[in-house]
């Protein structure tokens, strides 16, 4: 009989809307962050320096780039003999087939999956975070405390609570209320979507849900837990733990990891993020390169000048051009004599010479101002941008744009041009 | 392809000076990421050779370090794999590796127990890439016994460190000399020999029985107008890096662009153990300038015309120049280095100057950590 103590289930199928062009052609797990890395490899990471080497990772919107990243998992040494990472895509059932129509119902199709394994834990995360955690201790406080249920929460300002899942628990830890989004919170300890469960409780409660339409773990499992009286704990959690859900905020994040003392260390020899190292060179400087306050993934060529920017692997950034403030994701290249300003460039752009980004007053996006916003540009994997060309602020670019797309070489503030799809 | 590699990655080199007294030859740093055995590794794994055995002996287990698993170079397959063999000993032998023939005399039932008909001999302290279905098939047109891959050297590079070698017109070995004391030939041997497995075996047990121990001395060499032996001329990029001059030179050759493409970029990829580092990090007041740097550092001075390996910190002030600084050095604020090879895992004080006059000055600096290689 194959037994593991504690595998993980992470939901890695949400589209993550609110990263607007970015997830339109990846689910949001596999964006990258921080240069090299994807957002998923953090709590893979997590999962294996926590001794946690079963993880079924639940894909559903755009999977593709997440597989490949993925793959069988030698990166987090995941490639195992027994357990190991699985892909978990919904599939064709004799009867009733459908898509996951949320968290816990993702969960409770994959019954068999987690059976298999005979788990007395089951580590629910979510794909979709920024954080290191030790997933061990949390299960050494679930245990301790003889909970059914132990839900990770981190303490935020009390004026922000109102934008959390709220726990409010007793001296020692235990929840005795919980309230989502609550207008006058109660206590300021957020739930990070991060649960760990005894696997028969699990069990109950999603065969008891399983026909409860979009079931999700804090609409419907753990008020169902509470009302059958299971005993549920809060562990708190203290560091760094971001969720990159806009655009801004995934903007932000990543400037924090140029700081002198990034409030986020990547440099921890014995807690590593692990990632798929396809690219390994070294970063290549020219002649007249210049570099301040950044950082740089492998295999870069950089002969212009960067400031204050998080570069991926691979791009090239030409003679002449500035980058400033920006992110520019994996294998982009951008030609002589730009100036990049407040930009987040996707994978695998190519950018023309004397492309100025980012240029001029702000105006709201004609399309999604709740989205493309703060001023910054944000530019579509694979897009090409032609030579010559002036991109004001608020402006999004997905595809094959050309110089007719850019009337007198301008397309200016608030501006969308998405011609995805168009050959 | 139906054929079996051996690397011969046993010997130290005292023209490798105070470098190679922590680690073998063929695990040294080359190009920011790469150690140079990555080199006969990758190129025999994109040839689709499935097994390789590699003969280890001085300072072997630096070595056995970055091979800890053979999944980076794609051997561990349920055909073929990667073997190191050290020396043991048997019923039959208590001995050291005497030599390069010796080495592999040691474990001739390796090679009986093989299948495939051909073996690829290839050193492990070169620095190229080299499709061996080439060399096989250029052995198999000639009729060969044994095909030696050789290269013209550059007219001011000296030839008298290497094997050298005259063929004639139809690119037949005419002579074959080990390290002479004036080169005759521009023409040397690159280390890397083609031969039926068969004929390895008869060749090795001859020698054995004759208590001849180098490969190169006492087979090549000593068969030269027995055999017929065949020259490979390649003219893509290869270099030797077993001395200081030459180890410090292979590295500043990916300062240029066409070597950066060859080695980076270029299909086939050469791989290596992934290390799993952070990008690397610039803070401000610096300033880097033709030089690489690789993942994991952190920098904040100057950087010019010189390679950072990984993991190494460059404080505030520091001006490095022309100089080769191996994984994780910690480099205090103020320093000047330049035409050095700073060994791993120094700790250069703040204010430290190092000044290389003519040859590259090589640099230890314990750090009173434990000695990785």
């Amino acid at each position: 009989m194959i037994k593991k103590e504690i595998i993980a289930m992470l939901l890695a199928g949400g589209q993550g809307s609110r990263l607007g062009v970015l997830t339109s052609k990846m689910a949001k797990p596999a964006v990258s962050f921080g240069g090299k890395y994807r957002i998923i490899d953090f709590p893979l990471s997590s999962c294996i320096n926590s001794g946690i080497d079963t993880v079924g990772v639940l894909t559903q919107y755009r999977p593709l780039k997440l597989n490949t990243h993925i793959g069988i998992g030698i990166p987090w040494d995941l490639d195992r003999n027994i357990g190991g990472v699985s892909i978990l895509p919904p599939y064709e059932k004799m009867e009733h087939s459908e898509w996951y129509t949320g968290t816990a119902n993702a969960i409770y199709q994959n019954m068999e999956y987690m059976e298999s394994y005979h788990p007395s834990y089951v580590l629910i995360l979510s794909g979709d975070h920024i954080y290191k955690m030790d997933y061990e201790s949390m299960l050494r406080f679930h245990k301790q405390n003889k909970a059914g249920i132990t839900i990770a929460v981190m303490p935020v300002p009390m004026e922000e609570a109102k934008r959390f899942g709220i726990m409010i628990t007793d001296e020692n830890k235990k929840i005795i209320d919980f309230e989502e989004k609550p207008e006058h919170p109660r206590s300021n300890l957020a739930s990070m979507g991060i649960y760990i469960f005894d696997f028969k409780i699990l069990k109950e409660a999603l065969l008891a849900g399983k026909d409860v339409p979009g079931l999700d773990f804090g609409k419907h499992v753990i008020p169902y837990c509470k009302k059958n009286d299971i005993s549920l704990y809060a562990y708190e959690f203290e560091g760094y733990w971001k969720d990159v859900g806009t655009l801004t905020s995934y903007w932000e994040a990543n400037m924090e990891l140029i700081d002198i003392v990034p409030e986020f260390n990547l440099y921890e020899e014995y807690w590593k993020i692990y990632t798929n190292n396809d690219i390994q060179p070294p970063q290549y400087f020219g002649k007249e390169s210049d570099i301040e306050r950044s950082i740089v993934g492998e295999g870069c060529e950089i002969y212009g000048k960067v400031y204050n920017s998080v570069i991926g692997r691979g791009v090239r950034i030409d003679k002449g051009t500035v980058v400033d403030h920006s992110i520019i994701m994996n294998g982009t290249v951008i030609g002589e004599n730009c100036k990049i300003a407040k930009a987040i460039v996707d994978e695998n752009a190519t950018i023309g010479d004397n492309v100025v980004l980012g240029e001029g007053e702000e105006a709201e996006n004609e399309t999604r101002p709740d989205i493309y916003t703060d001023g910054l540009v944000t530019v579509g994997e694979n897009s090409v941008i032609p030579r010559d060309v002036t991109i004001g602020k608020n402006v999004m670019i997905n595809g094959r744009t050309e110089s007719s797309d850019y009337p007198d070489g301008v397309l200016s503030s608030g501006r969308t041009l998405d011609k995805e799809g168009v050959e | 392809m139906r054929a079996v590699g051996l690397i011969l990655a046993g010997g130290s080199s005292n023209r490798m000076k105070e470098l190679s007294r922590k680690r073998a030859v063929c695990a040294m740093p080359v190009a920011g990421l790469y150690r140079s055995i990555d080199f006969a590794l990758s190129a025999m794994t994109n040839s689709n050779i499935p097994t390789v055995a590699i003969f280890m002996q001085y300072n072997a287990r630096s070595l056995q370090e970055h091979l800890s698993s053979s999944k980076w170079w794609n051997f561990g397959r349920k055909q073929g794999g990667m073997y190191l063999f050290t020396p043991m000993i048997t019923s039959s032998s208590g001995m050291w590796y005497r030599g390069t023939a010796d080495a592999i005399a040691q474990n001739l039932d390796f090679l009986r127990k093989c299948h495939e008909p051909y073996v690829i001999i290839a050193s492990g302290d070169c620095v190229y890439k080299m499709d061996f279905h080439d060399v096989l098939n250029y052995h198999i047109e000639k009729q060969a016994d044994i095909t030696v891959v050789c290269k013209d050297l550059a007219t001011e590079d000296p030839a008298e460190r290497f094997g050298t070698i005259r063929m004639d017109a139809g690119g037949r070995i005419e002579e074959f000399e080990e390290k002479p004391v004036v080169a005759e030939s521009h023409t040397v041997s690159c280390g890397i020999y083609v031969l039926r497995r068969r004929l390895l075996i008869e060749l090795i047990e001859t020698a054995q029985e004759e208590e001849r121990h180098d490969f190169t001395r006492d087979i090549l060499v000593r068969y030269r107008h027995v055999k017929k032996i065949y020259g490979f001329k390649t003219k893509e990029y290869w270099s030797n890096i077993a001395s200081v001059e030459d180890y410090y030179k292979t590295n500043m050759d990916f300062l240029k662009p066409e070597v950066q493409q060859y080695f980076f970029r270029d299909y086939p990829p050469i791989y290596t153990k992934v290390t799993d580092q952070p990008p690397a990090k610039y803070n401000t007041g610096v300033l880097v300038q033709n030089s690489l740097v690789s993942s994991g550092c952190i920098i904040n001075g100057t950087v010019e015309d010189s390679l950072i390996f990984k993991e190494s910190y460059i404080g505030n002030g520091c001006y490095i120049k022309n100089s080769i600084i191996l994984n994780d050095v910690h480099i205090g604020d103020g320093c000047t280095i330049e035409n050095c090879i700073v060994e791993s895992h120094g700790m250069i004080k703040a204010g430290s100057v190092y000044k290389g006059e003519g040859a590259p000055r090589i640099v230890i600096e314990e750090s009173g950590r434990i000695d990785a290689a």
